[in-house]
């Protein structure tokens, strides 16, 4: 049988090996923990403390600020410092709360849990909104409307997207060495929700002690099968990762829910567990904390608002000074000045290199090769799109399909002229959706 | 931390491959073919091929400091040029025609257009097709060193026997870099191996070539007789090294299906129906200049929008 995948792609250097060996450890915060209201796609979050305000482990600090949010809780005990703007990883200032440690860490008393059994549909979707889980591979999408699709009946496939084909990331691997069966109690939630799915645990090859374990924890399970995909980066790409897994095939007007598909990341499968059978709302994450200036490159659970310096610090420091620090893998992620901003719901990683390649690589003029049309998963012609988007031709741009561009990076990894491809047509396409949302 | 460290919007990494890698890949690729040039018609060839080359590279150096821009020798595309050019010379050629030609394609097909990826046809081709118009004689004399004037294209268009192996090995009249289909096809493999081209090209135009002479040739299914074609004059040079040029070639994947048919029936009308016995040059040049409209009806069709499976 043919391998599972997609058409076009990469295969970038992985660098898992610095981490993938060793558990996850947890990391308790020491300075104060910054919460930003805008952690996902949608609406921010409403603060509802006050500044002075004491709050414990778990309580909810903002909630949700429209239908497209989510609520934040606090992770740890302490006292409401201030409410003001802090940077974010992307470099911008968010309204954030901020808290000060007490060290404590005395919990809530969370919600007493059901069996899944015994809970609707509509409690089961209550929960998870309450819980303020979002997308945890990167977009941060409120989940529970992901899970809530105008008719549920025609969803055939529920995917866990645990491809992880970002490179340098392990937290999703580790999470499936670790506790592969919060993984599956959590796929089992989502297909509660939809009867006539099935549920797919995707997994690239590349882990085939993952696929193992995980055929192993399903195999009396008639819904859900796991299927092992070609490693090749974008796999875990939305779009591929369906198309891979299922065959279908989804453009950028179309919601996966079209294709019949609902697809959460690891760990947000997790989350989903653990506000299910322990009523705990979504307060950590797994961050992987590597690259070549990282003494002691790992994975570690990290309370959500915990700074990043205190990350590198529990990896040992740098060995190295770093020149280039990234908040989520290098294909996708965003590179950041400096460290003194906090973990999020979506941080995936801290990547810190000791070189640049885009700094030290110039671009040159287009030679016409073709590796980013071979490259594209999108199928499109990323060299003719760049240009088009750098003399702002809007009409040629959106006729060669630019908004179908998912801004995996494929294009700029390839091009041999190192042309900065991805982040032209990345601009133009902010340019062009935000004109139509008008 | 005072250091602010730099930042740029995604990807941050890049592969290792750069323009001046698979330039001098093509280089590497193009010495079996120079070397058994050398080897066959002997010290001539040599000197043509350094001239030549030193006269691309020289131009290109002396336009970028003139018009006082980034000079880009080092992407070895100069010297690319320059080769292919010389393979495309006969060894009698005097010196001076390797050093026009050289001037010519750098400076007119490649500088004045906008220098590397700006061209709109070949410049060795392009080079090449001025030095056969302007001094037809010279480049079309191939007496050199015990080959009698006829290249076997040639004998083989006035209806004479030609010696196939002769003609696979490389021992017949001919340009410096043409005559060896085995040297060609050694450098040709090395690219393919290395990823720098593909088959899509030179496949579908060797393929439609010879069905093209197998229905018009005249000669039925005379086995012999489409070898010959195949392996005579400049076609496996030009399928391999010539029409693959990244420049002058379509970028999308059925676009280089099409220009590779395009070429083979253009050179199959050429040499056929033609005057010369050759066509392998026009044809590319013609291909080139039709590359727009070929990119223009054969843009993929996006991801969700029906081009999922290729």
């Amino acid at each position: 049988m043919a391998k599972l995948t997609f058409q076009g792609g990469i295969h970038p250097y992985d660098g898992k090996e610095l981490s993938k060996d060793k558990p996850i450890k947890a990391v308790l915060p020491k300075g104060d923990l910054v919460y930003p209201l805008s952690q996902h796609i949608g609406a921010p979050a409403k603060p509802i403390v006050e500044k002075g305000e004491h709050v414990l482990t778990g309580q909810k600090i903002a909630e949700a600020g429209g239908f497209v949010s989510a609520p934040i809780y606090a992770t740890v005990s302490g006292t409401v410092k201030a409410i003001e703007p802090r940077r974010v990883v992307t470099g911008d200032n968010v309204m954030s709360i901020i808290i000060e440690n007490d060290g404590l860490y005395e919990e809530v008393e969370y919600p007493a849990v059901k069996p899944l059994e015994e809970m609707s549909r509509e409690e089961i979707i209550e929960r998870i909104k309450e819980a303020g889980i979002v997308g945890m591979g990167g977009a941060g999408f409120p989940t529970f409307i992901k899970l809530s699709p105008k008719e549920p009946d025609k969803i055939d496939y529920v995917i866990a997207n645990c491809a992880e084909c970002e490179p340098y990331l392990t937290s999703d691997y580790r999470r499936m060495i670790e506790e592969p069966e919060k993984l599956v109690k959590g796929l089992k939630v989502s297909l509660r929700l939809f009867e006539n799915a099935r549920g797919i645990l995707a997994v690239e090859d590349n882990k085939p002690d993952c696929i193992e374990i995980l055929k192993k924890l399903t195999k009396d399970e008639p819904k859900i099968s796991v299927k092992a995909l070609k490693t090749k980066y974008p796999q875990g790409a939305e779009r591929q990762i369906i198309y891979a897994a299922t065959g279908r095939a989804i453009n950028s007007t179309m919601l996966p829910a079209d294709a019949g598909c609902v697809v959460n990341n690891v760990d947000t499968v997790v989350a989903i567990y653990h506000a299910i059978y322990e009523g705990k709302p979504l307060m950590n994450r797994i961050v992987t904390v590597t690259g070549d200036a990282v003494a002691d490159p790992r994975n570690f659970i990290v309370r959500i608002g915990t700074n990043y310096h205190e990350l590198i610090e529990e990896a040992g420091g740098f060995k190295t000074p770093p020149v280039k620090i990234i908040s989520g893998g290098p294909m996708m992620g965003f590179g950041i000045f400096d460290l003194d901003v906090p973990t999020t719901k979506t941080a995936s990683a801290l990547l810190c290199l000791t070189q640049d390649d885009v700094s030290r690589m110039e671009p040159s003029a287009c030679i016409n090769c073709g590796r980013c049309v071979e490259a594209c998963p999108s199928r499109l012609v990323p060299s003719m799109l760049a240009d088009y988007a750098e003399h702002y031709e809007e009409e040629q741009f959106l006729s060669h399909e630019g908004l179908e561009c998912v801004e995996c990076g494929c294009c700029s990894f390839v091009c041999p002229a190192k042309r900065p491809l991805t982040q032209s047509i990345k601009s133009m396409r902010k340019i062009q959706l935000a004109k139509k949302k008008k | 931390m005072s250091d602010l460290m730099k930042v740029s919007s995604n990807p941050h990494v890049r592969s290792k491959t750069g323009t001046s890698n698979i330039m001098l890949a093509v280089v590497i690729a193009l010495l079996p073919a120079a070397g058994f040039g050398i080897y066959n018609f002997g010290l001539d060839a040599l000197i043509l091929i350094l001239v030549t080359v030193a006269s691309t590279v020289i131009t290109e150096f002396v336009f970028e400091k003139i018009c006082k821009k980034k000079v880009t020798i080092g992407d070895y595309s100069a010297v690319v040029t320059g080769l292919l050019l010389a393979l495309n010379l006969p060894a009698s050629a005097p010196w001076w025609i390797g050093v026009t030609g050289g001037v010519f394609a750098i400076l007119v097909v490649k500088m004045l257009f906008g220098g590397l990826g700006q061209n709109f046809m070949n410049p060795a081709l392009g080079a090449r097709c001025f030095l056969l118009i302007s001094f037809t004689s010279i480049m079309t004399n191939f007496e050199c060193d015990g080959y009698t004037g006829a290249t076997p294209l040639a004998d083989l268009k006035s209806g004479l026997d030609v010696n196939i192996l002769d003609m696979v090995i490389g021992r017949t009249a001919g340009t410096i870099g043409e005559t060896s289909m085995i040297a060609i096809v050694i450098g040709a493999c090395f690219l393919i191996l290395t990823g720098v081209i593909d088959l899509r090209i030179p496949g579908s135009y060797i393929i439609s070539f010879a069905v093209f002479v197998l229905i018009f040739g005249g000669h039925g299914l005379d086995f012999a007789y489409v070898s010959a074609h195949l392996a005579g004059g400049g076609l496996m040079l030009g399928a391999f090294f010539m029409a693959t040029d990244y420049v002058t070639r379509p970028i999308t994947k059925n676009g280089q299906y099409l220009f590779g048919i395009l070429l083979g029936v253009l050179t199959g009308i050429f040499r056929i129906f033609g005057p010369s016995s050759e066509g392998v040059s026009y044809a590319i040049i013609i291909g080139n200049l039709l590359v727009p409209l070929i990119e223009k009806i054969t843009l993929p069709k996006a991801f969700g929008k029906g081009g999922e499976k290729v």
